[in-house]
């Protein structure tokens, strides 16, 4: 099994009025193509700072961090735009839909980053996959928010990236949604891409292949 | 999908913001056309004032010269051409010329079309003793001009007709003579036709008679002693030129001239010509007055109002990228590079540009009556405003592009 995502003794601190908060502290984690990997722990215990160090959104003070055999932190910002844009794939608790685009071109702003020629179709075959088609016109405040989640991972998917960085994805879902994404993610997986998923909901730890737990920035076994 | 649908899209969405960074583009670019428009109406309304101030002054100057020229020509001809062997001592001693000329010279004279005379008159005059008045006279024969400009050019001195006198002041009052009146002269019988006022000169012991029947009473058939001119274009050492000039065509003559006569007629009609050029000269400088005062205001306005705008546009789009701060998170996070969210900005400040210029090319023609439409204007601000647009945009774009997308997503 292919490695797609790697994380070496990442270490991620903050500075704060108040004292030093340590919000990763010397995380190890290996995901292999194919597998779902779910992070789950209490608030504040450094899930999003880990998942934004593996989306290549934020640079840990140590440690390093390989994508698809690549250290993206060791290129330029502007190279690690594309390269975000190339590998991975994000889905977010608040969506983060753009409200004046309707569905297709909420979709399509993932080809801003990566133009392709068969954006436009990718997107249509998405918005279908994800029982959208009759909505592609619509702007998300007409949307129900489980069609929101289901654009905000069109999106994540019009680039085929191999890694699909999930943070809470479900936390603003019913129970019949929530399962939808939660297939979806096992489905990208299945596919031959790797998933990492931070989470409060115990059921998406059931879904996933290996279920860890995060305290004090540190990672340990479910 | 690509960064201007996203500029457009995201235009029609928030059509308030823009449309008040639109309205600012039209209140700068309005305000520099109006003002533009203004000083180039105040040019074109200068030359149409200058214009018909010349045509005007011109007017007036042709009355004035024809007032001129009626006064002055009371001052009586300025030039007389004499036969080249008149001896100017005899003709001061005596006051007549006693060398004699052909009466066709005159003629001669008109024919050639000379210009540096007008107003030819052929004379033969002679001091006379008057046998039955007992008094000396001068006689004075005159057919009238010989006219250089057809018939139409009006005389100075009407001709004498045949059987008619016309007398000077002091014979008509010593003689008791008055219009009408039947007196001899020399033999002959003349019925007194026009009595002249009192001149202070020879004229007012001057009788004056038809020409031929002065040849024929002094024996002097087919000849003249001077013709009387007035030389007509009163530059300085005129004299020379119509020496040089007569020379060529009556080689046998000479010309005097009556000094004071014409200094008198050159220097009026130079004094109104220079009151003619200085009048609009006056009105040339009170509209160059009035155009500084406008340029001026002008200098001051436009440059406040563009700043004023700009300052605006930069307060708007600072306002735009603080509300649109999770969008730029999360396309940042898809991969979008910073020098495209930078676009994304600045690309929606010059179509506010383009706009804003359109708009505020027709307001600032509407404005100013009579503007008329200045392409190389119009295409000078299609080109600055949105640059000055996007220069105003450019801090808070660049503010945009370098937002970190980890910090936004994780406050959002």
């Amino acid at each position: 099994m292919d490695t797609i995502l790697e994380l070496r003794d990442v270490q991620k601190h903050f500075r704060r009025p108040d004292g030093v908060v340590r919000a990763v502290e010397g995380v190890s984690l290996r995901i292999g193509a194919g597998e779902f990997v779910a992070v789950q722990g209490p608030s504040g215990s450094g899930k999003t700072t880990l998942l934004m160090a593996a989306g290549v959104l934020m640079q840990p003070d140590s440690g390093a961090v390989v994508i698809a055999g690549e250290e993206p932190y060791k290129l330029s910002s502007e190279q690690r735009a594309g390269f975000r844009a190339a590998h991975i794939g994000f889905v977010f608790q608040q969506f983060h839909l753009v409200h004046y685009l309707n569905v297709l071109d909420n979709v399509l702003t993932a080809a801003l980053a990566l133009p392709a020629a068969d954006a436009k179709e990718r997107a249509h075959e998405l918005i279908k996959r994800f029982g959208l088609a009759n909505r592609a016109g619509h702007v998300p405040s007409e949307l129900s928010t489980g069609e929101r989640q289901r654009v905000a991972l069109a999106r994540a998917l019009l680039n085929r990236p191999k890694l699909l960085l999930a943070d809470e994805p479900t936390g603003n879902l019913d129970e019949e949604n929530g399962r939808l994404v939660l297939d979806c993610l096992a489905g990208f997986a299945k596919e031959g891409g790797a998933v990492l998923l931070v989470t409060h909901d115990p059921k998406a730890a059931q879904v996933s292949h290996r279920a860890l737990r995060m305290e004090n920035g540190r990672l340990a076994a479910s | 999908m690509n960064i201007g649908r996203l500029i457009i899209r995201e235009i029609l969405f928030r059509k308030l913001s823009f449309a008040l960074g639109v309205l600012s583009v039209l209140a700068a670019v309005g305000c520099l056309v109006g003002a533009l428009a203004s000083l180039r109406n105040h040019d074109r309304r200068t030359e149409q004032i200058i214009a018909a101030k010349q045509a005007e002054t011109q007017e007036k100057m042709e009355l004035l010269a024809d007032d001129y020229r009626r006064i002055t020509l009371k001052l009586g001809f300025n030039v007389l051409i004499l036969p080249k062997d008149q001896k100017l001592s005899d003709l001061y001693a005596d006051d007549y010329a006693s060398k004699y000329m052909p009466e066709e010279y005159a003629t001669r004279l008109a024919k050639s079309r000379v210009a540096t005379i007008n107003h030819i008159l052929p004379s033969l005059q002679q001091k006379v003793k008057w046998p039955e008045t007992g008094r000396t006279i001068l006689l004075m024969g005159v057919r009238g001009e010989v006219y250089m400009r057809g018939a139409g050019q009006k005389p100075m001195l009407e001709p004498v007709q045949a059987g008619k006198i016309v007398l000077g002041s002091e014979l008509h009052q010593s003689l008791k003579l008055k219009v009408g009146d039947k007196t001899r002269l020399m033999g002959h019988e003349f019925t007194v036709a026009k009595l002249n006022d009192e001149r202070g000169t020879k004229d007012d012991i001057t009788a004056w008679i038809n020409l031929a029947e002065a040849q024929a009473m002094l024996g002097k058939a087919g000849q003249i002693n001077g013709i009387l001119a007035l030389d007509c274009t009163c530059a300085d050492a005129r004299l020379p030129l119509i020496r040089a000039e007569i020379e060529k065509i009556l080689p046998d003559t000479q010309v005097i001239e009556f000094a004071s006569q014409a200094i008198a007629r050159a220097e009026t009609r130079n004094r109104a010509s220079a009151e003619a050029v200085a009048t609009i000269e006056r009105e040339k400088q009170g509209r160059a007055r009035l155009r500084s005062e406008r340029e001026a205001f002008a200098a001051v306005l436009v440059p406040l109002v563009v700043l004023g705008c700009a300052v605006w546009i930069g307060f708007l789009a600072l306002a735009n990228v603080r509300e649109r701060r999770g969008e730029i998170g999360v396309l940042r996070a898809l991969g979008v590079r910073a020098r495209q969210i930078l676009w994304l900005f600045l690309g929606r400040a010059m179509v506010m540009g383009v706009v804003g210029t359109c708009l505020g090319y027709a307001s600032g023609q509407a404005a100013i009556a009579g503007a008329e439409f200045n392409a190389p204007l119009l295409a000078a601000v299609l080109v600055g405003a949105p640059l000055l647009a996007a220069l105003a945009s450019w801090v808070p774009a660049l503010l945009a592009a370098q937002q970190d997308p980890a910090d936004i997503l994780r406050q959002e």
